[in-house]
């Protein structure tokens, strides 16, 4: 098992070389060149020069190139155009709020996916199916911002139970370890804290993780169907097995393998779905950054942000890989 | 790996609890439906029982804590309370005032300022307040080097004064000198009329000499596109102002607490701010009427009315900003006068503002509103006259009209166009009228809009306006007209003299006049078509009585009025 994970992690190192690549070419290729991209069209040609110099653009590509994957491999990934400050930093100060978001938003869905699709399946045909089924389709179609304004309308400012934005009340003086701020309350004994700051992630969390939850009960669904009616069910069946084994020995774990895939695929989802609703929640995370980054072309942003998904992704991946090992031994052997 | 400059009292972790205990938390709050929120409502103020905490939603983080490095509106509502310079404004206008200095004299020959100072005043770390303070700043400013004279950067100073201490032949500023402690003797190098009315914008606020030493306010370092705060930017901003900085969570929120031994005296019933980043408008909105804010700014003109309905604290500011339609005389039929004039007439301006502008806006009639020096009562105007704009495109030769470009920026709201899709949609329906067929040209905001129509000749009718920094009338007309610019592609030598030589005069009285004249000109030359001053409003929560609105936002949260 040790060997997979350091085979698959020794494979980063290409994908990270192709991918640093790919950005550096993206970089310099921004309609106008880098210096455009920073100063605009009107620019004039004496800042343009300056500019070129300052990053080194004036330099050979290759030279270009080296300078900039020694610096990523130092871990300085530049200056946000934005905000001045270290992108790392930048990063650093807003990724545990959209862990914690992330995080919640997956229990969402799949405390609640894997449920209701198994529920379905098992009551195939009928009423627990087929409102499983119209339900998953509203939750797919449905855009995240209707749904977060929905959400915000009815339990925030109708009815009063939840804050609409934010990651906590800002009159509450909670004191910040980690940054996770539901751990910081309960590391620091300020109950209240930690309270409201689960408080502040329902709303989001149920709309970050609504997409998520719908394919979940879809996959969960299809996957229990086709291996409730796979031979090795009847057999067992054939066999008189009790149906509680077959149910969670059989069909329920050989069902997971390709939930978990979409439960991996679904994780690196959330990333971006985040930008959305980040941005609807005014909750300072990751995602928001991201989109202001986006619009402001603050590509030193852009591109930390590109490698970190990058590794994010690959991570996952190894992670979802690692767990079919647990879940079907046959996997493992290969 | 966590900043130092995040709200945190640092208070290390007694006993590790698991996420589980989150994860456990969180379903039962799932399972058990939703309970009641149970935030608190803030502590008690020390004025009485009003809740002295105010929360402010402001739409981005400050760009940097140093004034002098910043241009934009949420940098400067943050200095504002911490920080004060020597002249302010008239409450609810946007004429200078005493703040720091108590009095100025010119010179004669508008090269010498005297500013008599207040005394006994101290900046947050305890020092003192006097002219070689002053003289400390200006000096700081005029000696600013590299990247520190970039837009990004001392974009006022660099505007303003016209150059730095290593191009002394443009630069306005000559010296300053501290005569005593309480007066410092400025010295420029030739006149500036809006030289007192400047010193009101933050960005020439007192700061402290020995903070911006301590936290290297000076050491700046990075790229003039991407220049990275410096500690004293990020962390240590230190003025005069009734409040004191207290810690920056970037991307979440800023707080500042009350300046106990202001020198300004009063009681503010604010003895805390917190200014919450929330950048979508519609958030903003929803977090005001659910509660978790006190009042936020730049209300789009749609939500006014209803958050007045409901019972929330619409407060419109006095505008001080022009929206107007371009007329791009690179296009062969707009280099016609008959034709920018047929469509002045044709534009109803009043229909205009009262079905896409918010309340208070005013409808414009020359590019300055009515505060600014120079504005002229009985200037040229063009009545709403929809037979006489045919009649005047049939004299020049078009008597069934023509079509042309109509480039608007979409998703964008700006204080001088809310909702640019409306005043589009709606101008485009009056030109039908007679007889101007428009072609749609919408663009993104940033940076396709501005670059099709400030930096190409490529576009037609367009959308754009300014709202005033300071009360100067070349802050307007200047910016506008005040040289060939490829947004409205003309050269009228004569207009751009005229501003030039109006801008060089030393007295605001021997300025107005020649202003006047100036609004006259071009009221008749017709570039573009002034609309209409649009005002921004501010929406508060009931407990909030009153506000100090002002045009030029110098608005200062220990005004702030509450209900008990």
């Amino acid at each position: 098992m040790l060997r997979v994970i350091g085979k698959r992690l020794l494979m980063l190192i290409p994908t990270l070389i192709g991918l640093s690549i790919l950005l550096f070419l993206w970089v310099r290729n921004l309609p106008g060149g880098p210096a455009t991209a920073l100063l605009g069209d009107k620019a004039s040609p004496e800042a343009i020069a300056n500019i070129n110099k300052a990053y080194g653009f004036d330099r050979p590509l290759i030279e270009q190139y080296f300078t900039y994957v020694g610096k990523l491999l130092q871990g300085d990934f530049g200056t946000s155009i934005v905000t001045g400050r270290p992108v790392l930093e930048e990063f650093a100060t807003r990724f545990p709020a959209t862990v914690e978001l992330a995080v919640v938003a997956l229990i969402f869905a799949i405390g609640i996916g894997i449920p209701l699709g198994y529920l379905a399946a098992s009551h195939y045909g009928r009423f627990w199916d087929h409102s499983s089924v119209v339900l998953s389709l509203i939750g797919i179609t449905v855009p995240v911002f209707f749904l977060a304004f929905i959400l915000k309308w009815v339990l925030a400012i109708q009815l009063g139970w939840f804050p609409t934005d934010g990651r906590q009340d800002p009159r509450i003086d909670a004191t910040h370890v980690t940054d996770f701020y539901v751990l910081d309350g309960l590391l620091t004994r300020e109950w209240d804290a930690s309270w409201d700051a689960i408080l502040h992630l329902v709303l989001p969390a149920i709309a970050l993780g609504t997409i998520p939850l719908a394919i979940i009960v879809r996959i969960t669904r299809a996957s229990v169907l086709e291996v409730q009616g796979a031979d090795y069910v009847r057999t067992a069946r054939a066999k008189g097995l009790m149906e509680k084994t077959i149910r969670g020995r059989f069909v329920l774990r050989n069902a997971m393998l390709p939930v978990t895939t979409t439960i991996g695929l679904q994780t690196g989802l959330l990333i971006s779905g985040a930008v959305l609703t980040e941005t609807v929640f005014a909750f300072s995370g990751i995602g928001r950054f991201l989109r202001d980054a986006i619009f402001a072309l603050d590509y030193p942003v852009l591109q930390g942000f590109i490698v970190f998904i990058a590794v994010a992704y690959s991570l996952i991946n190894l992670l979802v890989d690692v767990s079919y090992g647990f879940i079907d031994p046959r996997v493992r052997v290969q | 790996m966590f900043p130092a400059d995040s709200v945190r009292k640092g208070r290390s972790a007694k006993k590790r609890a698991s996420t589980l205990t989150a994860g456990l938390a969180l379903s039962a709050l799932v399972l058990s439906g939703c309970a009641q929120s149970n935030r608190e409502e803030g502590d008690a103020g020390a004025s009485g029982d009003v809740d002295g905490t105010f929360v402010f939603a402001a739409s981005s983080d400050p760009k940097s804590l140093d004034p002098a490095f910043a241009s934009d509106g949420e940098s400067f509502r943050v200095s504002r309370q911490i920080f004060e310079g020597l002249v302010g404004v008239e409450p609810g206008t946007a004429d200078p005032a005493p703040l720091l200095a108590k009095s100025w004299e010119a010179s004669d020959d508008g090269m010498t300022y005297t500013f008599d100072l207040e005394e006994g005043v101290k900046f947050h770390d305890g020092t003192d307040f006097n002219a070689e303070a002053v003289c400390a700043n200006f000096d700081r400013w005029y000696n600013f080097t590299g990247i520190q004279q970039a837009e990004s950067q001392a974009y006022y100073y660099g505007m303003l004064f016209k150059g730095f201490s290593d191009s002394p032949d443009t630069a306005t500023y000559k010296s300053c000198e501290a005569s005593s402690d309480s007066e410092a003797v400025v010295s420029l190098n030739k006149p500036f009329a809006g030289f007192v009315a400047a010193l009101s914008l933050p960005a020439f606020s007192m700061q402290s000499p020995a903070a911006l030493e301590e936290f290297g306010a000076n050491n700046s370092s990075g790229t003039a596109e991407a220049p990275e705060l410096t500690e004293y930017a990020k962390a240590h901003p230190t003025g005069t102002g009734p409040y004191k900085f207290d810690g920056w969570d970037v991307g979440n929120q800023l707080t500042l607490s009350l300046n106990e031994d202001y020198w300004g005296g009063g009681e503010p019933q604010v003895t805390d701010i917190i200014f919450r980043v929330i950048d979508d408008p519609q958030a903003r909105r929803q977090s005001l009427e659910s509660g978790d804010i006190d009042g936020y700014d730049l209300v789009a003109p749609a939500d006014t009315e209803s958050l007045a309905a409901a019972g929330f604290n619409v407060v419109p500011r006095d505008p001080f900003t022009i929206l107007y339609l371009g007329m791009n005389q690179q296009v062969p039929e707009l280099a016609d006068p008959k034709v920018r004039q047929a469509i002045s007439h044709a534009i109803d301006k009043e229909a205009l503002v009262s079905q896409t502008l918010p309340e208070g806006t005013k409808v414009a009639t020359q590019f300055i509103p009515d505060v600014v020096n120079g504005y002229n009562e009985d200037v040229t105007t063009y009545e709403y006259d929809p037979e006489k704009a045919k009649s005047l495109l049939a004299e020049a030769g078009y008597p069934d009209g023509f079509s042309v470009d109509f480039n608007y920026p979409t998703g964008v709201s700006r204080p001088y166009m809310p909702t640019p899709e409306q005043v589009f949609t709606n101008l485009s329906a009056q030109l039908a009228e007679v007889g101007i067929t428009v072609n749609p040209q919408p663009d993104k905001w940033s940076p396709d809009y501005l670059d099709r129509v400030q930096a190409g000749s490529d576009h037609g009718l367009h959308l754009l306006g300014w709202t005033g920094d300071y009360n100067d009338t070349d802050n307007f007309v200047g910016v506008f007209f005040g040289q060939e610019k490829p947004e409205f592609g003309f050269n009228n030598p004569d207009i751009f003299a005229a501003l030039e030589e109006a801008r060089q005069v030393s007295t605001l009285e021997e300025q107005t006049p020649l202003y006047e004249q100036i609004n006259e000109d071009i009221a008749e030359f017709a570039p573009a078509v002034p609309l209409a001053h649009p005002a921004p409003s501010l929406a508060f929560s009931e407990r909030v009585e009153s506000y100090p609105a002002s045009p030029v936002n110098d608005e200062v949260f220990s005004d702030i009025k509450l209900k008990k």
